[in-house]
């Protein structure tokens, strides 16, 4: 089987600030991630992890350098277009839930779909499409629920449901279990490998090489340049 | 996405925030009650000065003394009207239905042991109640033979009266004005103040007795008794350019005057009700600019809190964003959440605004008119004014950047 390509990244860098006071926090990464993949980007704080994810989720752009999404090139696009990328092709999961506060898990499900431009949605199939997300992550009884009514573990698979709900082609985690206890993590990992069977990509930032065992290879960066790809657990030198 | 959807999470987002909203809608609420009750203020004014001056009795017309060519103490040949020019206004002139002279003086009067000091006296003729629309309550006013015979007889305004005599019958009683003993004749019915006179608490006598016994001069002796106002009231259908045409020529031949320098004004009551008119037109736009001053301070209100509830969610405004809100869906839901905002204080402004008019008006006795084009026009501006102050929040929340209003704790 071809291995379709989702992230194709062409010496990418992220410059901030200006002039003489200016960091580079990503110094030319190049990367390719294929679809239907599982990977980690690891890294000591200050090797760009982060700003990599943002740039791969469409959140900013890079400095220099072509990023090529689900065939797309995206480097060049304004705010508008990039909002429009991450409502169609891109879910997220963040460390702390990012949840809506006071709203429902049904309607923080939902809430991408309302930003559809390109469909137009009716109210009631945008929440039965939320529901049936909701019990894919098993929270079928949890749908009225508020964030602060559900435990961390169930707020982030809320945040789940709500990352597949508009068919995205990949789904970023950022240290999706970082602020769960270890029951509850290996929960949301399980799930995610789960998605992962079904055939979602998934590309996930984390310090703790436990959950980035989980992954199939593991990106770790290091000043803002890759240092080593790592496959099925076992070492390899880039270069 | 669709505007219903807009509405509904602006609408959800007010809902939540039960009391910012309140605090919020509280400047436009304000603003727009301020602009509805401050116009129906000034109307009420502006229509209570129009009753009076229609109640100073129909087709007036006014002559002043101008002393145009020398001060009031002149003793020359033109001196300003006096009072033989209204005996010949009334004989000589076509139209005319009657004539009256006033002649004030300050006086003190005293009845038993109460005395007032600085009290406005009124000397005129028998027709002044007929002229000026005034009616008798008690009695009778003077006749023209006790004018000519200079009686001693007073007819008192309402009030005055019951100030004197209180539950007393004042009619036969003796009243002291300055040194002169009068007796009461007759009190006038209640009239209220017209303009800045208060005509229930003047004293009325026969204008020639105020000519012998308060404004004596010696001009008087070869010139006639002086006065100061003289009304003429018109019969029914008359040309009045042509009267006041007339009156003029008489004047000035009798006071030998060119009609270019004559000693005298011709006012209408026309003239009277348009300098009025002016006057409250002034005070209305001076109002409104207090109300809408009030409304712009309103809208500073909105941007505030919106400024504030813009810090405040920064948080979900970086989560809408990363599920994929574009900078025109949040400023779109920032500026329906203002506009909402000022529509339902302008709502509410305008409910309180009615309401505070009514209460206003119940409670001081002023009257008040609340004028419908007044509360559209605090709608619109209330309107106006949240989208205006909602813009410049709409657009700060707009233009955040996702990854730093994600951070935001």
């Amino acid at each position: 089987m071809a291995k379709q390509s989702i992230i194709e990244t062409v010496d990418i860098t992220k410059v901030y600030g200006m002039g003489d006071i200016s960091v580079a926090a990503l110094a030319g990464v190049s990367i390719q991630i294929y679809s239907g993949e599982f990977v980690a980007i690891m890294g000591p704080s200050g090797s760009g992890k982060s700003t990599l994810l943002h740039i791969l989720g469409c959140l900013s752009r890079p400095t220099k350098g072509k990023y090529i999404l689900d065939g797309e090139n995206v480097s060049h696009l304004d705010k508008r277009q990039l909002a429009s990328i991450r409502n169609r092709k891109l879910g997220f999961i963040f460390q702390s839930y990012n949840l809506l506060p006071r709203t429902s898990a049904l309607g923080n499900v939902t809430l991408p779909l309302l930003y559809d431009r390109n469909q137009e949605h009716k109210m009631d199939e945008m929440e039965e499409k939320a529901l049936v997300m909701l019990e894919l992550v098993g929270l079928a009884d949890r749908t009225h629920h508020q964030p602060q009514e559900l435990s961390g573990g169930q707020q982030q698979r809320v945040a789940i449901a709500r990352a597949l709900v508009n068919d995205p082609v990949m789904i970023i985690a950022d240290e999706p279990t970082g602020n769960l206890d270890s029951n509850s993590g290996e929960e949301i990992m399980a799930l995610l490998h789960k998605l992962h069977k079904n055939g979602v990509t998934i590309v996930m930032v984390t310090h703790d090489p436990e959950i980035a065992a989980h992954t199939q290879r593991i990106i770790l960066l290091r000043d803002g340049l890759v240092e080593q790809v790592v496959k099925n657990g076992k070492k390899k030198r880039r270069r | 996405m669709k505007p219903r959807e807009v509405i509904r999470i602006a609408w959800e987002a007010i809902i939540k925030n039960t009391i910012r909203s309140i605090l919020t809608m509280l400047g436009v609420i304000i603003g727009v009650a301020a602009v509805i009750i401050m116009i129906a203020i000034s109307a009420g004014t502006e229509a209570t000065i129009q009753d009076q001056i229609t109640s100073l009795g129909s087709n007036l017309v006014f002559l002043r003394s101008s002393f145009s060519r020398g001060g009031p103490g002149q003793q020359g040949p033109s001196g300003g009207l006096v009072f033989d020019d209204a005996t010949a206004i009334a004989e000589g002139v076509n139209g005319v239905k009657a004539v009256v002279v006033e002649q004030g003086s300050t006086q003190s009067i005293k009845v038993g042991n109460v005395t007032l000091d600085d009290l406005s006296i009124l000397g005129s003729t028998p027709d002044f109640p007929s002229v000026r629309d005034m009616d008798i309550a008690q009695g009778r006013y003077f006749t023209q033979s006790e004018v000519d015979r200079t009686q001693k007889v007073v007819v008192l305004g309402y009030s005055l009266a019951q100030e004197l005599f209180g539950e007393t019958d004042p009619i036969g009683q003796t009243v002291t004005v300055g040194t002169l003993k009068m007796i009461v004749i007759g009190v006038l019915d209640e009239k209220g103040l017209v303009g800045d006179i208060d005509y229930d608490a003047r004293l009325y006598m026969p204008i020639k007795v105020v000519f012998q016994k308060f404004t004596n001069s010696r001009f008087a002796r070869f010139r006639g008794d002086r006065v100061r106002l003289i009304y003429v009231e018109l019969e029914e259908d008359v040309e009045l350019e042509d009267v006041i045409l007339q009156i003029q020529l008489l004047i000035s031949k009798r006071h030998e005057l060119p009609l270019e320098e004559a000693d005298f004004t011709v006012t209408t009551q026309q003239d009277i009700i348009s300098t009025q008119e002016s006057t409250t037109a002034a005070f209305r736009s001076l109002l409104a600019w207090v109300a809408g001053v009030s409304l712009i301070v309103g809208g500073i209100g909105i941007m505030n809190i919106m400024l504030v509830s813009v810090t405040e969610r920064t948080r979900e405004i970086g989560i809408r964003q990363s599920v994929g809100a574009t900078p025109e869906d949040i400023r779109m839901q920032f500026l329906t959440e203002a506009l909402l905002l000022s529509i339902f204080g302008g709502l509410i402004g305008i409910m309180v605004g009615i309401g505070g008019a009514y209460i206003f008006g119940a409670a001081s006795g002023m009257r008040t008119v609340v004028v419908p084009s007044s509360i559209l026009l605090a709608f619109f501006s209330a309107a106006i004014v949240g989208v205006f102050f909602g813009y410049y929040p709409a657009n700060k929340a707009a233009q955040l950047d996702p990854i730093e209003a994600l951070r935001y704790e």
